[in-house]
């Protein structure tokens, strides 16, 4: 027999100043391993991206699911947040008497803000999710085990192909998004505040420009990441039955969520160096 | 004899009667200590049953064996290969050795019958679609499964268990492996779906010459189909040899697992 089993009565006895600081760190020792374990799955997720074979199809299948299975929330979440955007930006800005600003302030918040972080909540509700439940019940029917079988690297087939189809689809969807935003904030200002078009227009194109959407789409890029990781590796580490798989599904949805608002802070402090805002 | 086998002789040479051999293995997964050193040997060409109540680790032994789980001590040789230290490429090889049929099949549900069973060519050969098409319906008439009409293009949820099992089969057997994994293969159908796959494993083996590794608890099928019988208890194997020795033994363990399952008189029935 090994040795292993042989420790119970020597455990250390802590005293209760090192258990106070145990139970401290142990949260944020947690957080480390968490974001690190995450880590490792990117990693191997794209070190595979390089090594042959290439499943195109894999790739394609993946960017259908993430892209057309999310366009019909996305059209309606970005129709709906461009038009109330307008309202909230017309009753602050009337105080002012300076409603013409309307199309300019709800671009820009659709460019920057709005379009980026809305999509990326939307597709991890719909295609996190969907990610998660399909791994994780690839898991628990042996589906990932049998692909080991015939040699293939679960990680490459099954992870790779959905971190990449998400990450090339945000900036797509953001920009539909954007699209929409801008064409519910019209129709509200135009049709129910009687703002003039061509005032709506010139707003809009003088205060924003191509860098605004640049930066959305790097965001957008970045959540991508995060929020595919985050439901890939809900699933793929599944452990037990359909409960489980519930389980995973809605930590996906949830993990995928805080993810991305947390690096939204994060991306906004780092852009705003690189590009103070127009004065 | 009815023990199960120990010592530690050179196995690193291919032996022709044992194609697997199996010493001192263990697994632990967090605080649960799985198997606690499994010594089992496997014969070639011969069907060979691992029985043991659930959760005794049954699954885990058969994932040992083609690579899928590493022990935390112990070997294994299959052919005279020690292939626990084996990487990726190598154990890629080795598992070409290998067809697995899973618990539930295991079916690729994003993929049909034939993109399931010609899953391993295509991963592993650069063959014409006539050649896999015609080798993946000679396996869908060995095993039963040509007369079933739209077979080819159904997809897993749509067949009835015990035609999962077959296409599992299939997909297992299409590489021309030479040794067959079998998981419980007759857990959840019915008896005479059970009788069925029975039938199909015993005829595989004789067909292909293979050598196979049934993992069950089913005791009557177990006598049907077995020609070597060993008993996972404990983390162990306590029990080896044909069915009349392992029936012999005056073990308790494997006196409760044969009552409780009530099966003395279907190994009666096996053994005339
Ligand atoms: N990958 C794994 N991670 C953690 N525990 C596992 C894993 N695989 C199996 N186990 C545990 O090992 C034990 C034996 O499992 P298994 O081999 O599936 O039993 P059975 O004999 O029914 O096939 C079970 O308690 C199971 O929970
Ligand atoms: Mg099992």
């Amino acid at each position: 027999m090994s040795t292993a089993s042989v420790e119970g009565p020597s455990e250390p006895q802590l005293g209760v100043g090192a258990a106070l600081i145990e139970a401290a760190l142990s949260p944020v020792r947690g957080i480390f391993s968490y974001i690190g374990e995450h880590a490792l799955l990117l990693w191997l997720a794209l070190a595979a991206l390089f090594r042959k074979p290439f499943r195109l199809r894999l790739f394609l299948e993946q960017m259908e699911f993430v892209g057309v299975g999310s366009l019909t929330i996305i059209v309606l979440v970005g129709f709906f947040s461009g038009a109330v955007s307008a309202q909230q930006a017309i009753a602050a800005l009337r105080i002012f008497n300076q409603e013409r600003f309307v199309g300019a302030t709800v671009g820009l918040s659709l460019a920057q803000e709005l379009a980026p972080v809305f999509t990326a909540l939307m597709i991890a509700a719909r295609a996190g999710s969907g990610m998660a439940t399909e791994l994780g019940s690839m898991r628990i029917t042996e589906q990932i085990d049998a692909l080991t079988t015939f040699a293939v690297d679960p990680v490459q087939y099954l992870i790779t192909p959905r971190i990449v189809a998400t990450v090339l689809m945000m900036p797509i969807m953001t920009m539909v998004f954007n699209i929409v935003g801008l064409f519910g904030a019209y129709l509200y200002a135009i049709f129910l505040e009687h703002i003039d078009l061509g005032q709506f227009i010139e707003q809009f194109t003088y205060w924003t420009d191509p860098k605004d959407y640049i930066i959305g789409a790097v965001k957008s890029a970045v959540f991508g990441v995060t929020l595919s990781v985050a439901a890939c590796y809900q699933g793929f580490n599944v452990r037990g039955g359909a409960k489980e798989v519930g389980l995973a599904t809605t930590q996906a949805v949830v993990a995928g969520s805080v993810s991305v608002l947390v690096s939204d802070y994060f991306l906004i402090d780092i852009f705003h160096i690189l590009w103070p805002y127009k004065s | 004899m009815t023990a199960p086998p120990s010592g530690s002789g050179d196995f690193s040479k291919r032996d022709e009667r044992w194609q697997i051999r199996v010493r001192g293995l263990q697994k632990t997964f967090g605080p649960q200590h799985v198997l606690r050193g499994v010594d089992l040997d496997i014969e070639r060409g011969r069907t060979n049953i691992v029985i043991g109540g659930s959760g005794q680790g049954k699954s885990v032994l058969m994932k040992h064996l083609m690579g899928l789980l590493k022990p935390d001590a112990g070997q294994i040789w299959v052919d005279g290969e020690d292939i626990v230290p084996l990487g990726t490429q190598q154990m890629g090889r080795l598992r070409r050795k290998f067809g697995m049929v899973f618990q539930y099949a295991a079916l690729f549900d994003s993929m049909n019958v034939v993109e399931n069973i010609a899953f391993p060519l295509i991963e592993r050969y650069h063959l014409s679609r006539g050649e896999i098409m015609e080798r993946v319906r000679d396996l869908l008439k060995r095993l039963d499964l040509a007369g079933v009409t739209g077979i080819e293009e159904k997809f897993p949820p749509q067949l009835s268990g015990g035609q999962r099992k077959r296409v599992g089969l299939a997909r297992a057997l299409i590489d021309r492996p030479e040794i067959l994994l079998y998981d419980e293969p007759t857990t959840g159908l019915d008896p005479v779906a059970a009788k069925n796959v029975d039938e199909m494993i015993s005829r595989t083996a004789d067909d292909f010459g293979v050598t196979s590794v049934v993992i069950s608890h089913d005791m009557a099928s177990t006598f049907r189909i077995g020609d070597r019988i060993s008993m996972l208890a404990g983390g162990k194997i306590i029990v080896s040899g044909t069915s009349e020795e392992v029936l012999a033994s005056r073990l308790p363990e494997l006196r409760e697992f044969v009552e409780t399952s009530g099966v003395a008189a279907a190994a009666a029935g096996a053994h005339p």
